[in-house]
């Protein structure tokens, strides 16, 4: 039943070439990954009440079919501390092109990470770890194995990265809860086994990690061609 | 599909043998066959005659012996016709040399070629390649004799996609002293690819270390290489081209801009425990030395010397690599301070690297290893050895090699590779111990040993 609904999602994106946020969030939230508490809407007022309800400081992202990375166009805003900040940014998001309304979510602290896949035409499909965020093209600090993984592959990906001590819990600032990132990476090796015939590639970036959650804070999902 | 009559044949058809010029590439493996190795060598020739007082056959049926392995040099169109030949006469496979197919765009031809020879599960090595060399039994090769250097007989399967790469780690390792058990160009690879020949070695008793030269794989095929790999129990190294980009492709996701081709071949190689050389001179030292050891280390190394800036550039060279050289344990500093000769004891330095100086005798460098190699801290032992010192003689080698013998544990020797002092390195050599002629060669040895270097 829940992989007949995460074929729907991919199918509903097909001729887009890609998952929009919301759709993508549901997706993994199927798929037993961790994702923010979220609303999508485009309505204010709805928008502030869920805000209201999750307590500030909240994030937003503009839900656009023709904005593809969102910080390029000026589409996420972290720390929202009130309902009139809100609706302000409710308003400026409004003017994206393509605007289907914003994604309100919790605010999360911790480490970013991504987590990536892409198939590869001599191996199938290949799973990414890294230091996300913005700069993750330009540190490159990364690490690559083959899917399926193995339990033992997960713990070498997390030694293999220059940032481990930071996983681990760097000059007093707390380290991530390994397990949770493991049990998220098995998670998102299993969706992306079962589902190699039908997507190119996947960023989540960011994956916050804190001493207590692994979370997918937003996520990409670009489908094959075929 | 069975490979034994391909790779170990008793007879072997040359097909396109000229009757007239005898530098046609037939001619030249028909020749080297007949004159310098064991197997029966037979002609054919459309036209038919003879060569030398030898029948030259009209086609391959016409032999009156069964014949295991056929060599095809003709023109490319008429390949697919012997082909139906062979398997008519029930041959046990096939080397095509001749070139015209996949390589010059005929995809049509070396396709239609391959479902011939799939629909009798009839094996064939090419087109477009060298074919097999094994050593003191046949050699499909199209060089001279007098050109080819020739490796001893020993227990490294070599594969390459290119001839040309081949015949040069046939070279290097003959100067190393690395013996081969095979080596195949497998060219095109339209029907044998590197997965065949995984499967054949693994089973094949005269191969401890097989190592591949290539160039891409096809859709799906590197992962079902590298789980094969992993699955065989003998060591494999690949040494890869193509690692540079090609062009660059518009992509959209971080993940598949990080993730480039070669960035992924090498991290999965890794993660299956493949041993990824980076050029062709550590793919020779590897090879070296893991067909000497087998077993996988984290990289604990000592390093013993008769030279202290031998020791400090071979500890600088092992860190480089991500193998390290821990400071010994106190107690096992004062047990290499009283087995080694007092002239030494109070000048040589035990932390690791160890310099046992240049007043060191033979002796000491047996009851240092000797120590070492019972010290569980330390996984493998590398062992500078400079003949120049005065007191060091031209039979340590041998001696730490027996010492290796009884201890277990490994070792790799660093010894300079000049003709004055040969026995020294024979000395190891000839009883599997992996002499390097350069520390930085000693090092590469020892991290083929580290397997799955993953970071």
């Amino acid at each position: 039943m829940l992989r007949d609904n995460i074929r729907k999602i991919f199918h509903e994106a097909k001729e887009r070439g890609w998952v929009m946020e919301p759709q993508a969030k549901g997706l993994l939230g199927l798929a037993g990954m961790d994702v923010p508490r979220f609303l999508f809407t485009a309505d204010v007022a709805e928008a502030i009440r869920f805000a209201d309800k999750i307590k500030y400081p909240v994030v937003a992202k503009v839900v656009s079919p023709d904005v593809i990375h969102k910080s390029d166009a000026s589409g996420v805003v972290l720390g929202i501390p009130g309902a009139q900040r809100l609706g302000e940014i409710f308003a400026e998001m409004g003017k994206i092109r393509g605007f289907q309304g914003i994604i309100v979510e919790e605010s999360l602290k911790g480490i970013e990470l991504i987590v990536g896949m892409k198939m590869d035409k001599q191996f199938g499909p290949v799973i990414l770890l890294g230091m996300g965020g913005t700069a993750v093209e330009i540190y490159k600090d990364v690490t690559l194995r083959m899917a399926p993984l193995r339990e033992h592959d997960t713990e070498s990906m997390m030694r293999c990265l220059i940032a481990r001590p930071l996983l681990e819990g760097y000059r007093g600032s707390e380290g991530v809860n390994v397990n949770e990132l493991k049990k998220m990476l098995l998670a998102f090796s299993s969706l992306v086994m079962e589902f190699e015939k039908e997507v190119e590639s996947v960023d989540l970036n960011p994956v916050i990690c804190n001493a207590s959650r692994c979370v997918v804070a937003d996520a990409r999902i670009m489908l094959a061609n075929s | 599909m069975n490979l034994k009559r391909l790779f170990k044949p008793d007879t072997m058809a040359v097909v396109g043998v000229s009757l007239s010029n005898e530098s046609n590439p037939a001619n030249v493996v028909y020749n080297k066959n007949r004159l310098r190795y064991p197997i029966k060598v037979f002609a054919v020739n459309g036209k038919g005659g003879t060569i030398r007082g030898e029948t030259v056959y009209r086609k391959l049926q016409d032999i009156p012996v069964k014949i295991d392995l056929v060599i095809i040099g003709t023109k490319a169109e008429i390949v697919p016709s012997i082909i139906s030949d062979c398997i008519e006469a029930d041959a046990g496979g096939a080397v095509i040399i001749s070139g015209g197919f996949a390589e010059t765009g005929s995809t049509d031809l070396q396709n239609y070629l391959v479902s011939i020879a799939k629909k009798s599960d009839f094996p064939f090595i090419g087109p477009n390649c060298l074919g097999i060399f094994a050593p003191g039994h046949m050699d499909t090769f199209f060089i001279p004799g007098e050109r080819l250097v020739i490796p001893d007989r020993g227990k490294v399967a070599m594969v390459s996609q290119s001839g040309g790469i081949l015949v040069d780690h046939m070279v290097k390792s003959a100067a190393e002293g690395v013996g081969v058990s095979l080596a195949v160009s497998i060219g095109n690879k339209a029907m044998i690819k590197e997965l065949d020949m995984l499967r054949y070695f693994k089973d094949d008793p005269e191969t401890d270390v097989i190592t591949f030269y290539l160039e891409g794989f096809d859709e799906d095929e590197g992962r079902a290489f590298v789980v094969a790999a992993s699955e065989i129990g003998k060591p494999v190294i690949v040494l890869k081209s193509g690692k540079t980009p090609g062009g660059i492709t518009a992509v959209k996701s971080h993940t598949a801009s990080i993730a480039g081709d070669y960035e992924v071949f090498s991290s999965i190689m890794a993660q299956y425990g493949v041993v990824e050389a980076t050029d062709e001179f550590e793919m020779v030292a590897f090879a070296e030395a893991l067909t000497c050891y087998q077993t996988t280390i984290e990289g604990r190394v000592a390093i013993i010397t008769g030279s202290g800036g031998h020791g400090a550039l071979a500890t600088d060279t092992c860190y480089a690599h991500g193998l390290s050289v821990p400071v010994l344990s106190p107690s096992a500093q004062a047990e290499l301070h009283s087995v080694v000769s007092p002239t030494i004891r109070e000048i040589s330095s035990f932390t690791n690297p160890i310099d046992l100086t240049g007043s060191a005798v033979d002796d000491d460098f047996m009851e240092v290893v000797r120590s070492v190699s019972r010290n569980d801290d330390i996984e493998c032992i590398i062992v500078l050895l400079l003949p120049y010192l005065p007191h060091v003689t031209m039979d340590l080698g041998a001696k730490l090699s027996l010492l290796y013998q009884q201890e277990g544990k490994p070792i790799v020797a660093y010894v300079p590779h000049v003709d004055k002092y040969r026995m020294l390195v024979e000395g190891f050599m000839l009883n599997k111990i992996p002499v390097a002629d350069s520390i930085e060669d000693a090092v590469h040895m020892v991290e083929a040993m580290r397997r799955y270097k993953s970071c």
